[in-house]
């Protein structure tokens, strides 16, 4: 399988503060690759360095084959993509959505730009009827509806997603996820996805890593982690307060 | 039969604009200033400073239609006359009519705010925008220069430039520019801190677009209201420091019927032909007034809160 | 103390009529831990804050009966309405940020609330403050104590919101989303020190929140709220056996580690939900 995605001893610094410690790990093509971690361990700031969003990083990145340094280039903004976690910061208030989803187009070049940004609304199911509203007229769902279709309207193979679903209600979040799955089958996508949700990060991840102060503390697969094959405590512990806390079904066995 | 049918264009225009579907990107814009514009006619007292200064401004633009006298032609038989049906606002010193000549004056005075405003505001815009995104020595040497021209005292300028060039407009002109531009750059950067940090930010610079389209294409926009504003509720002193050089004899010279010289040229008269001294007074009042009325209309318009 | 709402409604104005947020809303509350459970714009909040009136302006409420403990809230004056706020009933939000002052003192501000209800002078509330502070668990009072707002951790700041409610001794709690913004572990925390000091006082629990695993977790009973209406009301031990297909459609949408699903149900909306 191709790697897609190699980090080899990335570190982030803000200032005095160390914020990733030497974290490293790889990503196959078209596989899917959960950061998890409470808040201030990092995960976020792992995947704003990936994109390029943080100046001060360290250490030995590549996308498909080519390394990248400190100023990305246009190939590199083709290939990678990233999804907000704030589905009512993502858009700029006053474009409507048309003007949002042609943008990337117009910068990268690309021709045929109305059969593409009805084309890329159709693949994330939003109605026509949204094209040429402003976001605060569309719901939170429809809003990362569209973030997700700017994501991909310049034909990625990387799409970063930084806690996708946090910021809306759980029936939404279910469709969201669903629409994410399906588009990394149909379009061949390598995802790498943060969360706080054990139990969402691990439906959408086959490979997770726990992040700690900055830290992996453990990779290991979701089937590891749903059968309880875990060997740090940290991650024995959130496991614990996810089914406590997040699993309804959990729960119910009480 | 004609209103009805104006009547029911009007309707459709407005379900046009109001709708919840439009079809393109221009009717969305234009559904958005005329949903603005909804809410902006609901303040009364913004209304009226609109209304006023759209009055003002056609006295400007047709003045010479408007006017019953040259105003500079002088009929010193008829010299501080009383307000009558000849002379509608009376005379001045030297028999000019004063309606026609605070007609003309509009010009001057709406003339120079509008100059002003016009160089001012996208000055700051730009240089305030620049200076928020690009930080670091960028930022701290355009604001350096913004804190120079802001320590200039906007009279002593006036005289300056008065006694280098030669009294008239364009020193006044020159003058409160270059002192007022830095409020708004200082306005533009404290808006585009806070807007760089937004994810829509973040996910334009991952298109790979160059900094200046950014910050021209993406954060100026978002920076224009809290700067219209802000412009609006100063023109009102723009007009009186205009006022204020033209009555020190820094601006418009004679015979030109400047409200600001109007009074400068005629406070002698004031305790027994009142009028000609205080009529140009009003003027320069009412202006003032109606754009203050105008831009706290417009802050409420464009308060974030409303959205 | 008893809560007794029948028929309760909440309208607002806007550009295209008038807008009932709140539909009809019935229920009870005793000396219990109640959840109210929904997404966003089920009008959980607005049925919560209706029984203690801290509605936006704009806001028309009606009922056919809204009552705190046989005082009905609807025609209750400011006086009245003053005494039951605060006093008798406490409202912890989602971020204790914006409900602290950011310029006085965390101790200060509870000092205050414990001398406006309870009298009392300086030193006393000062004591008291201390001891309201451990109450909740805080390790250091004293520093806490002396510290401003926005130098506290989410969950460090939701102790103190807490121990301010609590410094009147009040017969209920309100919780709007209180953990939200919170880690799951500090969440966690949180509540479980809810639970103890509500069971402690002898307090009723009003719980807000759209989670519907935390809320079977941590209450009683449970009410399902869908556009403005309560679909179900259900004891929290028998969330499984959820009737209504809103209920189950929540509890089944959600991913789990123990169920695991290729992908997951997705929630079908009825109009019948909202007739």
């Amino acid at each position: 399988m191709e790697r897609m995605i190699e980090v080899d001893g990335l570190n982030v610094h803000f200032g005095t503060f160390h914020a990733v410690k030497d974290v490293s790990f790889v990503v196959e093509r078209g596989a899917s690759f959960g950061l998890v971690g409470e808040s201030g361990s990092g995960k976020s700031t792992v995947l704003r360095a990936l994109a390029g969003l943080n100046a001060e990083w360290t250490g030995d990145v590549r996308i498909a084959g080519a390394a990248i340094a400190a100023k990305r280039s246009k190939e590199f903004y083709r290939n990678v993509q990233m999804v907000f976690q704030d589905p009512y910061g993502s858009l700029h208030p006053r474009q409507t959505i048309d003007r949002a989803l042609s943008e990337p187009l117009v910068i990268h070049g690309i021709k045929d730009i109305d059969n593409r940004v009805a084309r890329a609304m159709s693949e994330v199911a939003l109605p026509m009827s949204a094209r040429y509203r402003f976001p605060h007229q569309l719901s939170g769902g429809q809003r990362q509806r569209v973030a997700i279709a700017r994501a991909l309207i310049a034909g990625p193979k990387v799409l970063l997603l930084d806690e996708p679903t946090s910021a809306l209600d759980v029936s939404i979040q279910a469709e969201v996820l669903n629409l994410l799955g399906d588009l990394r089958v149909s379009l061949g996508l390598t995802y790498i996805m943060v969360g706080h949700n054990l139990a969402a990060v691990s439906h959408m991840c086959e490979q997770i890593a726990v992040m700690q102060n900055g830290e992996i503390v453990e990779a290991l697969t979701a089937a590891d982690l749903r059968e309880g094959r875990i060997t740090t405590a940290y991650t024995r512990r959130l496991r614990e307060l996810s089914d406590d806390m997040e699993d309804p079904f959990a729960v119910s066995l009480q | 039969m004609d209103t009805q049918l104006t009547l029911t264009k009007m309707h459709n225009w407005r379900s046009w604009a109001l709708t919840d579907t439009p079809q393109s990107r221009r009717q969305a814009t234009i559904g958005m200033v005329y949903r603005a514009w909804l809410q902006f006619r609901h303040n009364w007292l913004a209304m009226t400073g609109f209304l006023v200064l759209l009055v003002l401004f056609a006295f400007a633009i047709f003045a010479p239609l408007l006017a019953t006298h040259d105003p500079n032609s002088q009929d010193l038989a008829q010299r501080l006359a009383a307000p009558s049906s000849a002379h509608w606002l009376g005379t001045d010193q030297l028999g000019r009519d004063l309606y026609s000549r605070v007609l003309y004056g509009a010009r001057i005075t709406l003339g120079m705010a509008a100059l002003i405003v016009a160089i001012v505001a996208p000055v700051g815009l730009l240089v305030g925008s620049v200076a928020g995104y690009a930080g670091g020595w960028v930022d701290r040497v355009l604001m350096r220069i913004a804190d120079v021209f802001l320590a200039f005292p906007r009279l002593v300028l006036a005289l300056a430039f008065v006694s280098a060039l030669r009294p008239g407009l364009t020193s006044v002109v020159l003058a409160i520019a270059l002192t007022a531009w830095p409020p708004y750059a200082r306005l533009a950067r404290a808006e585009t801190l806070i807007i760089r940090k937004a994810d829509f930010v973040s996910a334009i610079r991952l298109t790979g677009a160059s900094a200046p389209r950014i910050v021209l294409r993406h954060i100026m926009p978002l920076c224009i209201s809290p700067v219209i504003v802000r412009v609006a509720l100063d023109i009102s002193g723009i007009v009186l420091t205009a006022a204020g050089l033209g009555f020190l004899g820094m601006g418009a010279q004679a015979p030109s019927p400047e409200w600001g010289a109007m009074i400068a040229t005629t406070r002698g008269f004031i305790l027994q032909q009142w009028w000609v001294p205080t009529i140009p007074g009003v003027a320069i009042f009412v202006a003032s007034l109606a754009f203050n009325l105008l831009g706290d209309g417009l802050r409420d318009v464009f308060d974030p809160k409303s959205e | 103390m008893n809560i007794e709402v029948e028929n309760l409604r909440v309208k607002f104005a806007s550009p295209s009529g008038e807008v009932e947020a709140v539909k009809g809303v019935s229920f009870r509350l005793g000396q219990e831990k109640l959840g109210i459970v929904g997404e966003s714009g089920s009008g959980k909040s607005l049925t919560a804050r209706s029984i203690l009136r801290l509605l936006p302006s704009q806001a028309r409420l009606s009922s056919d009966r809204l009552l705190f403990d046989g005082i009905d809230i609807q025609s209750a004056d400011e006086k009245t309405m003053r005494q039951i706020r605060g006093k008798r009933a406490g409202l912890i939000m989602q971020d204790p940020k914006y409900s602290l002052n950011p310029v006085i003192n965390v101790g200060a501000q509870i000092a205050e609330t414990w001398r406006t209800h309870r009298g009392g002078g300086r030193k006393e509330a000062y004591e008291a403050t201390l001891e309201l502070l451990e109450q909740v668990k805080i390790r250091d009072p004293r520093r806490v104590a002396s510290s401003y707002p926005m130098e506290l951790s989410g969950g460090m700041g939701q102790r103190v919101m807490i121990a301010m409610m609590l410094a009147p001794d009040p017969e209920m709690l309100v919780a709007d989303e209180p953990t939200s913004a919170l880690d799951v572990s500090v969440q966690a925390e949180i509540l479980k020190l809810l639970e103890d000091l509500v069971a402690k006082r002898g307090m009723s629990l009003l719980l807000i929140s759209h989670d519907l695993p935390l809320i079977s977790r941590f209450c009683d009973r449970v009410l399902v709220m869908y556009a403005g209406r309560i679909v179900e009301e259900l004891k929290a031990s028998e969330l499984s056996a959820a009737r209504h297909p809103y209920t189950r459609g929540l509890l089944e949408c959600l991913p789990s580690l123990t169920r695991p699903r290729t992908r997951l149900k997705t929630l079908e909306r009825s109009a019948a939900w909202s007739a």
